[in-house]
């Protein structure tokens, strides 16, 4: 049957590791026996099961991190086989072998495939990424948002701040503080909602801030690269359009 | 100024003037190729006999080119390509952007030198300009590098010009933008003709005159 056949077969990693944020990094590989239907996440599972390399040394366990194991928490961002992905989504046998597993650096690493993320919550605070509806006594319920427009909206919401755009994107790196692409669609997302329209202006004085939409290069790797197919070109330019309106209000009003 | 706003000057000043006065070099060049020196020469005058001259040259062509070149420099060493990783088209567009931007800058401070400098400098005149094109179109080397000039230039203005679109907020949608490509891409082309064909004109027999001067310019150089 089909398991006879399969337990004999194996699946080759080669994995970057890095053992602390400041240490250096080095390249480890593994081979593990194969299963039909598996992913990275489940080989990084059976590594943590029997953590021994290729040569049979028993060594420390890859750490990684990963939360729904479906793609929708954004969590397990790494990069396979040189794209940025999430982990759980990418299936062996769909993948080139030797698999090459790799954290995404253009995040600190804080070990093995453990990247730090704080930099688009950060971003997302920044930008007001929320819509605000506290107040002293019951607000009553805001404006309808017209369905046409909610379809699109949901589209731009599934982003999960997972991270790949801003590793595909040539534009976010260590010489420009770029806020980067998820940031910007999340503004084309709250700018669009009824209510949240009505702090339009401050989302787009964040984005015309140093290190805002300015910094896109237009190479649109992002778009092509996120994971929830979210249409983050298309975000980019209406943003592009919402702050250059913004400009000439801005200045044509004083 | 913020980094927006000097970046959105950046775009702007690559598309007006700097854009309009490529188009516009582009056909006072295609002259040379249409009806030879006069009508070479009858274009240059035109542009020499518009009042303020010198004032538009400033503020239409030189400062925002030097604005435009030197924050490119800047912005071409704030990119990290990823074109291994990532080989799409647009990715490749990214970063031919800004391969053609440097070689454009130098390239025009160099163009500008044997030819503008030159004027100001009192070694040639501008009706002589034609046989000073003469001169170097002749030089299969100095061919080659005003070949390399002229194509990175026009790859540079009709890109340029595409993602001047999306900046500014004009083509927003996937549709808009690949259309958007198509007309640009070939606007590239169309321009990229323009300045060979009118290099390919310069180097016919009707421009060798003056060569007293010539020889002036050619010892600049040796």
């Amino acid at each position: 049957m089909a398991e006879q056949t399969a337990s004999t077969k194996t699946v080759k990693f080669i994995i970057t590791r890095q053992d602390s944020p400041d240490a250096a990094a080095y390249v480890e590989e593994f081979e593990l026996p194969y299963r039909p239907g598996m992913n990275v996440i489940s080989a990084l599972m059976e590594i943590q099961r029997n953590p021994k390399n290729a040569k049979g040394e028993k060594v420390a366990p890859v750490c990684w991190e990963s939360n729904c194991l479906e793609e929708v928490c954004g969590a397990c961002s790494m990069v396979i086989n040189g794209k940025p992905r999430q982990a759980c989504a990418a299936l062996i046998d769909k993948l080139e072998q030797p698999i090459r597993v790799q954290p995404m650096r253009t995040f600190p690493v804080v070990r093995d495939l453990i990247i730090d993320r704080s930099r688009m919550f950060n971003a997302l605070k920044r930008v007001k990424a929320w819509i605000p509806i506290d107040g002293t006594y019951d607000l009553g319920p805001g404006p309808r948002m017209p369905e046409k427009k909610r379809q699109w909206a949901y589209e731009l919401s599934k982003c999960m701040t997972c991270g790949v755009c801003l590793e595909a994107c040539p534009n976010v790196n260590d010489k420009t503080d770029f806020i980067g692409p998820a940031a910007i669609s999340q503004v084309r997302l709250f700018n669009a909602h009824p209510t949240g329209e009505m702090n339009a202006d401050e989302r787009l004085d964040a984005l015309m801030d140093d290190g805002g939409i300015e910094g896109c290069g237009n190479s649109q790797n992002c778009v092509r690269s996120c994971p929830k197919g979210i249409p983050l070109t298309t975000s980019i330019a209406e943003i592009n359009k919402q702050t250059t309106k913004h400009l000439f209000k801005k200045w044509l009003s004083v | 100024m913020n980094g927006y706003s000097s970046r959105k000057l950046h775009s702007l000043l690559g598309v007006i003037p700097l854009g309009l006065f490529f188009i516009e070099h582009a056909l006072t060049n295609f002259g040379a190729f249409e009806g030879g020196p006069e009508r070479f020469n009858a274009g240059v005058k035109l542009l020499n006999d518009l009042p303020l001259i010198y004032v538009l040259e400033w503020v239409l062509i030189y400062l925002p080119l030097l604005y435009h070149g030197i924050f490119g420099l800047y912005i071409a060493y704030q990119a990290k390509p990823n074109n291994g990783r990532f080989q799409y088209s647009r990715n490749w567009r990214y970063l031919f952007q800004r391969i053609t931007g440097v070689i454009t800058f130098v390239y025009i401070v160099w163009h500008l030198y044997e030819t503008r400098i030159q004027v100001m400098l009192g070694n040639v005149t501008h009706e002589e300009l034609g046989g000073v094109m003469h001169n170097i179109m002749t030089q299969p080397g100095l061919f080659v590098l005003y070949l390399i000039g002229v194509v990175s230039a026009s790859f540079h203005f009709a890109n340029g010009l595409w993602s001047f679109l999306v900046s500014w907020g004009i083509t927003v949608g996937p549709r808009a933008q690949r259309v958007s490509s198509y007309v640009c891409m070939t606007l590239f082309v169309v321009v990229a003709l323009l300045f060979v064909l009118s290099m390919v004109a310069f180097r016919r027999a009707e421009f060798q005159e003056a060569t007293v001067l010539l020889d002036t310019v050619k010892s600049v150089f040796s």
